[in-house]
């Protein structure tokens, strides 16, 4: 039975992995070893020269890219985590008549996905002038409504006693939310910022409509301008996807705690 | 106390209005009106544009292509993402390891993986994989992103690796909340494992089922990035936001009366689902 178990997760195993093994053999292959008519499950020689070459490429603004996507996710992560815990804490604790009016205008956002209102979206960005700019890519998505709600819900059940106690030692509202409640809920910062940094840095519909003009090309939009063009190597496509998945498995291997707890987080009481 | 609450909640609260609540009301406004390659309306239409996307053969059909997939997908994550939480869930020895194997394509993007399945999994030439597989066996390669049905396997599969780790996770978070008591009571009763989890698991992870379903509907009906990538351009297999993306970003013009007339439709249903699955699931 034990064995019977430990098979099934062995194959299944396999096919997770396959894919990756895939983009490594084939970015670190020649042109003609990929497509050759007899499979080979490892190149005969790895050619780590494609590193330079891909670099090198001027037609391929990887590097560039990289680095737009790392800005525009750091910024959206920040932005987001702060916009949202105040907000969420606003929304839990702090009286106010028109306090539900507002919580309920945050709600009724969560039953539209952002991603189905793009050509609106759209709309108002090339109105502000913000096509191809990076306030295009990073504002319009800071104001998560379900993030913020998150927030509200947990800081419902933060211990109000700490509050209090803060309260007592003079504090206001905006005291004691940075100087007790924000220490004390790192844990919960830290899985939403690590969901919100890998839905950003793989986000694809969003920066496809912004980011027209190449300097401002998203990782993923490069990749794909590539991909669908097919204007490229295959080894240097597939060796530009290994290269863009890399910060996300270095963030996965490190954070995957925080990685986990976000998903049950978010998918749960979403 | 109105001072500070706004402190608190008013930069958040602007940002909602410019950027989801004015795209809400300006996209209802340009439903009604002409808008080809300017955002601000020129001629009102009346309801026109609706009666064109609700009679018009692609619309229809870009639903008709989310049914499809969502009637492939939903399930199957469903049943295969449960079935790898109780996997791992049973066992002590490289649990981690397996756990994190599986929920490893999280952090792979889409369009990432459109380009395996694209050109080395499915290439539709002798030395993409599966056809290498198919050789192996005698069988002709298959082109497999341009022939129906089988582009159909190709999105599929390629959906089921990137999502199946994530609903996996919060299987195994609702697994967790199960109380061992109920276990051990239904061992002394002499339950085999199988009435164990049908009468103590599933019944359990009522909640976590509910909120699975509802999430892999949406995520389904928001398909655009393998779609696009994968399938490009090409006639068919185009999902309500790939066309949608055609019709008002696409090369072929810009047409935003049109475009926003779809995107109402698409949200007034997609807020429909949400609150008749909220209402029949939470009595």
């Amino acid at each position: 039975m034990k064995a019977l178990r430990y098979t099934a997760l062995t194959v299944v195993a396999f096919f997770f992995l396959l894919p990756f093994y895939l983009v490594l053999r084939n970015g670190l292959a020649l042109e003609s070893e990929i497509t050759a008519a007899d499979w080979t499950w490892w190149p005969s020689e790895i050619h780590w020269e494609n590193f330079a070459e891909l670099f090198n490429d001027p037609a391929v603004p990887l590097l560039r890219s990289m680095l737009n996507s790392l800005v525009v996710a750091v910024l959206q992560t920040v932005g987001q985590l702060l916009l949202c815990s105040l907000a969420g804490y606003g929304l839990a604790r702090i009286p106010y008549r028109f306090s539900n009016v507002v919580l309920y205008l945050v709600v009724a956002t969560l039953m539209i996905p952002a991603a189905v209102t793009f050509v609106p979206s759209f709309v108002v960005v090339s109105t502000l002038g913000w096509i191809s700019d990076l306030r295009g890519l990073v504002i319009p998505g800071l104001f998560s409504g379900f993030t913020a709600f998150l927030f509200r819900q947990y800081f419902l059940t933060f211990p109000r006693e700490l509050e209090e106690a803060a309260r007592i030692d003079g504090l206001g509202h905006w005291g004691t939310f940075w100087r007790i409640v924000v220490p004390n809920s790192r844990g919960f910062f830290a899985a939403l910022g690590v969901i919100s940094f890998v839905t950003s840095w793989n986000q694809f519909l969003w920066p496809l409509v912004i980011a027209q003009d190449q300097d401002s090309w998203t990782v993923q939009v490069a990749l794909s301008t590539f991909l669908t063009a097919q204007s490229l190597n295959l080894h240097e496509l597939f060796l530009a996807a290994a290269v863009s998945i890399t910060p996300l498995v270095v963030v996965f291997v490190a954070l995957q705690r925080f990685l986990v707890r976000g998903v049950t987080e978010t998918g749960i009481k979403g | 106390m109105t001072r500070t609450f706004w402190l608190f909640v008013g930069p958040f609260f602007l940002g909602l209005l410019v950027f989801v609540y004015v795209p809400i009301g300006w996209s209802v406004l340009l439903s009604f009106f002409d808008a080809r390659n300017t955002v601000t309306p020129t001629t009102f239409m009346g309801f026109d544009n609706y009666a064109d996307m609700l009679t018009d053969g692609p619309f229809l059909e870009s639903l008709g292509t989310f049914s499809v997939f969502a009637a492939f997908v939903v399930p199957l994550t469903f049943v295969l993402a449960l079935a790898l939480a109780l996997l791992v869930n049973g066992i002590r020895f490289m649990q981690a390891f397996f756990r994190s194997v599986f929920f490893l394509p999280f952090a792979c993007s889409y369009v990432v993986a459109s380009l395996v399945w694209k050109l080395s999994l499915f290439n539709g030439v002798r030395y993409g994989l599966a056809n290498t597989v198919l050789g192996w066996f005698g069988a002709d390669p298959i082109a497999w992103t341009v022939t129906p049905p089988w582009y159909w396997l190709v999105l599929v599969t390629l959906r089921l690796w990137l999502q199946l780790g994530f609903y996996m996770i919060l299987f195994i978070a609702g697994l967790q909340r199960i109380p061992h008591h109920l276990y051990e009571a239904a061992w002394i009763d002499g339950a085999r494992p199988w009435q164990a989890l049908r009468h103590i698991t599933l019944p359990q992870l009522r909640t976590t089922s509910v909120a699975v379903l509802l999430l892999l509907l949406i995520a389904a009906y928001q398909a655009f990035d393998e779609f696009y990538n994968v399938l490009g351009s090409g006639p068919f297999g185009r999902p309500p936001l790939v066309y949608l993306y055609y019709t008002s970003l696409g090369s072929g013009g810009q047409d935003f009366g049109h475009g926003s007339a779809g995107a109402v439709i698409l949200s007034l249903l997609i807020a429909g689902v949400t609150l008749v699955q909220g209402r029949v699931f939470t009595r």
